[in-house]
């Protein structure tokens, strides 16, 4: 038996998308996590970090919710999200949510402090400098905005992904513009995200990369809703089930 | 002008169903943020330069009666007038009534977006006097019976051959075969026109970049020197500004010049940095005999002390719109106001009211690109985010919105109820999926599936699964 108890508890923040949607994301995360030397686990009593409610203006239901997610991963070492725009929310946000409020403003930093989004952890948090997964082909990355702008990501997972054999990076042209995903904002101005996410099609064909990757679900789903809408082969994935070696399941939106 | 901010979602179709201002957007896409960069990354200390440009503006808003009653008492003492004007209607008046003064038939005019908030032009023409703008791009706008769509290129939005069309409708007194299909040949004609008008004006009116309360001086840069020949011809120079735009010190307005201009079009400097003091003293070759400011509120001064104070910091370089995606896709006059872009989205709401301007801080993908560039780093997203606060505590937002989050809100806020929800919805939804993983239609998505396709789910959530692998590890212990 190895020494479990010497090794970092890190609790997964899933994410409400990636809970729903593509669970193996999550999976991909706890292998990427425990290849870092960590042990993981999922509290039950996690949702979703509160974004919808907290980008619509709604504050009261964002802190019911915000104080739901701090009490479940106190615990925990570090919390990990693989999400730049979740792990934003939890670690930049929770703060101004709460500040001033005696009760939780400490409990809320506290908290923030341990949060990190996936690939940031492993590469600035654990040192990881390479993975074994494998022959990823040509792929091209898209900075998810929050992930970029809130936490600062772009070298770490082009990091891990040049450390891949048969694997290489197609940079894309714009790849740290909006996607057009925006949250709500997708469905609320349809046609103005549509325009945006057009825009982003383009430059992931002329890139000529086969697989499309990304931090954050919900920016893959629009890219990958809108490439298979217009017919594209390219096929989506989310970067930690590339690096993690877990791409048995069906592309973001399928095959073809 | 017309607000035409409520009806955004149809100013956004409109604009994207045409292709022309398409095409020239493209030109913003490309052009602005490229230049912007390459002077950015040629300056090291750009970064400790916001940092600093923050400060003094912060320092100022927080003293703002001060530096306003300094600034006034050295106008004053140069031998110019302060006019106050709290609204729109107020400094229409004062304009007025200082052309009415000096009998003015023509009123030459500088780039100014204070103008265009109190509506100016169609108040000079109703009574009876003509306004000239003398920017090139205000004038294009101007005989097109536009307004600015980009509030440092105001006819950003038309192309060279839209241009030809117009001069020659207008100046038809010139030979109609004559070549107009380079911009520097429409250049050449808009430069005789308007060289004309200047001597012609008794007024000329222009905006301010800086009121420098040190010296009592208005600060203007242009790139094409209209703004000193609208200044120095005419008998009259009016300074219109509105009260956020004052800096204690002339180091303090060289500071911020030093961003403003990186930040607008990627220049080190624009080519005219024109300081104004006073009218024309003893000795002086030329300047106007008379000097007013008028200082407009129109409603800023309720913004201090508030969330959207940070506002006030803006020196409208228009870095933000240039990297807006939704600006990108859509251009300035969806945005149905003076203001377009994400410093539009909060400054529009807090001059009309967020009842019409809600559109504007809702339309945004939160990319966060606009606070990334902005030279004094305003917090863009953040004050949206606070328009949208105010939105939802007044239930202005659309009850199906506010019964979806409702709905939404619920289930999150109850780990138990959510569970229970997910782990028989999800595996319903992922068996419609079929083998395509994906849906083209579905209920109640519309907004999303109109444009794109669905990504379905798997048959279980990722906490089904999850506790079936605990389950079977627990087993295995046992």
């Amino acid at each position: 038996m190895n020494a479990t108890s010497d090794r970092p508890k890190v609790g997964l923040f899933v994410t409400c998308l990636v809970d729903l949607f593509r669970p193996v994301v999550g999976f991909a995360a706890v292998k990427l996590i425990e290849d870092a030397g960590c042990q993981v686990d999922v509290p039950m009593a996690q949702t979703c970090c509160g974004q919808p409610a907290y980008n619509s203006g709604d504050r009261a239901d964002t802190r019911a919710i915000a104080e739901n997610t701090i009490r479940a991963f106190e615990g925990f070492d570090y919390v990990v999200a693989p999400s730049g725009s979740c792990a934003g929310m939890l670690k930049k946000h929770y703060p101004a949510l709460f500040k001033g409020d005696p009760a939780w403003e400490a409990r809320a930093k506290a908290f923030s402090a341990k949060v990190h989004e996936l690939v940031s952890f492993l590469v600035d948090v654990r040192g990881m400098d390479r993975v074994t997964a494998a022959n990823a082909g040509a792929v091209t990355y898209h900075d998810s905005c929050s992930g970029l702008r809130e936490l600062g990501i772009k070298g770490q997972p082009r990091a891990l992904l040049s450390s891949m054999a048969g694997t290489e990076i197609r940079e894309m042209r714009d790849p740290d513009v909006c996607c057009g995903f925006g949250g709500t904002f997708c469905v609320k101005y349809p046609d103005i995200s549509n325009a945006t996410v057009e825009q982003k099609t383009g430059c992931i064909e002329a890139s000529g990369a086969k697989t499309l990757l990304a931090g954050d679900l919900g920016c893959l789903m629009n890219m990958a809703g809108k490439l298979k809408r217009q017919g594209s082969r390219v096929e989506a994935r989310h970067v930690a089930e590339v690096l993690a070696g877990m791409t048995d399941t069906a592309p973001i939106g399928g095959k073809g | 002008m017309q607000i035409t901010s409520p009806a955004f979602k149809q100013n956004a179709r409109h604009a994207l169903d045409d292709a022309q201002l398409q095409k020239a957007l493209g030109n913003v896409r490309g052009g602005f943020i490229d230049k912007r960069q390459k002077a950015v990354d040629a300056l090291p200390e750009f970064d400790a330069l916001r940092d600093s440009a923050r400060d003094i503006k912060n320092h100022t808003l927080e003293n703002l009666d001060l530096y306003l009653e300094a600034y006034e008492k050295q106008v004053t003492a140069a031998g110019g007038h302060v006019h106050w004007a709290e609204t729109a209607a107020d400094a229409r008046r004062i304009v007025l009534d200082i052309c009415r003064m000096t009998n003015a038939r023509t009123v030459t005019k500088g780039k100014s977006m204070i103008t265009e908030e109190i509506e100016l032009n169609d108040f000079l023409e109703a009574a009876g006097i003509q306004p000239i703008e003398t920017d090139l791009g205000e004038y294009i706008i101007q005989l097109r019976g536009e307004h600015p769509s980009h509030i440092i290129a105001p006819a950003v939005h038309v192309n060279k051959e839209q241009v030809e069309a117009d001069f020659r409708r207008v100046h038809n007194h010139l030979a109609p075969d004559r070549d107009l299909t380079e911009p520097e040949t429409l250049l050449d004609e808009a430069r005789r026109i308007l060289r004309a008008k200047y001597f012609e004006a008794d007024v000329g009116i222009t905006g301010a970049n800086f009121l420098v309360a040190e010296t009592g001086s208005s600060i203007i840069v242009t790139n094409e020197g209209n703004g000193d020949l609208t200044q120095l011809l005419p008998r009259v120079h009016v300074v219109l500004a509105s009260i956020e735009k004052i800096v204690p010190t002339l180091n303090d307005a060289s500071q911020i010049l030093r961003v403003l201009a990186r930040s607008a079009t990627g220049q080190d400097m624009s080519v005219y940095t024109t300081l104004s003091t006073g009218p024309k003293r003893n000795g002086d070759p030329d300047g106007p005999e008379q000097y007013h400011v008028i200082l407009l509120d129109n409603g800023r001064s309720s913004m201090l002390g508030t969330e959207f104070q940070e506002m006030l910091r803006c020196i409208r370089c228009g870095a933000c719109m240039n990297h807006c995606p939704v600006y990108h896709a859509i251009g300035g006059h969806a945005y149905g106001w003076v203001y377009p872009g994400p410093m539009g989205a909060v400054l529009t709401p807090a001059l009309i009211g967020i009842d019409k301007g809600g559109h504007l801080p809702n339309a945004s993908t939160f990319c966060g690109r606009c606070e990334a560039v902005c030279p004094m780093k305003i917090p863009l997203p953040k004050m949206m985010r606070h328009w949208r606060e105010k939105e939802f505590e007044r239930g202005l937002n659309p009850a199906t919105q506010r019964y979806g989050l409702g709905i939404w809100a619920w289930f999150a806020r109850r780990p138990w109820a959510y569970n229970l929800a997910t782990s028989l919805g999800i595996p319903v939804l992922g068996m419609l999926g079929g083998r395509n993983r994906r849906f083209s239609w579905l209920p109640l998505a519309g907004g999303w599936t109109r444009h794109r396709d669905l990504p379905a789910p798997d048959s279980r959530t990722f906490r089904q699964q999850w506790r079936e692998r605990d389950a079977i590890k627990q087993g295995a212990l046992s």
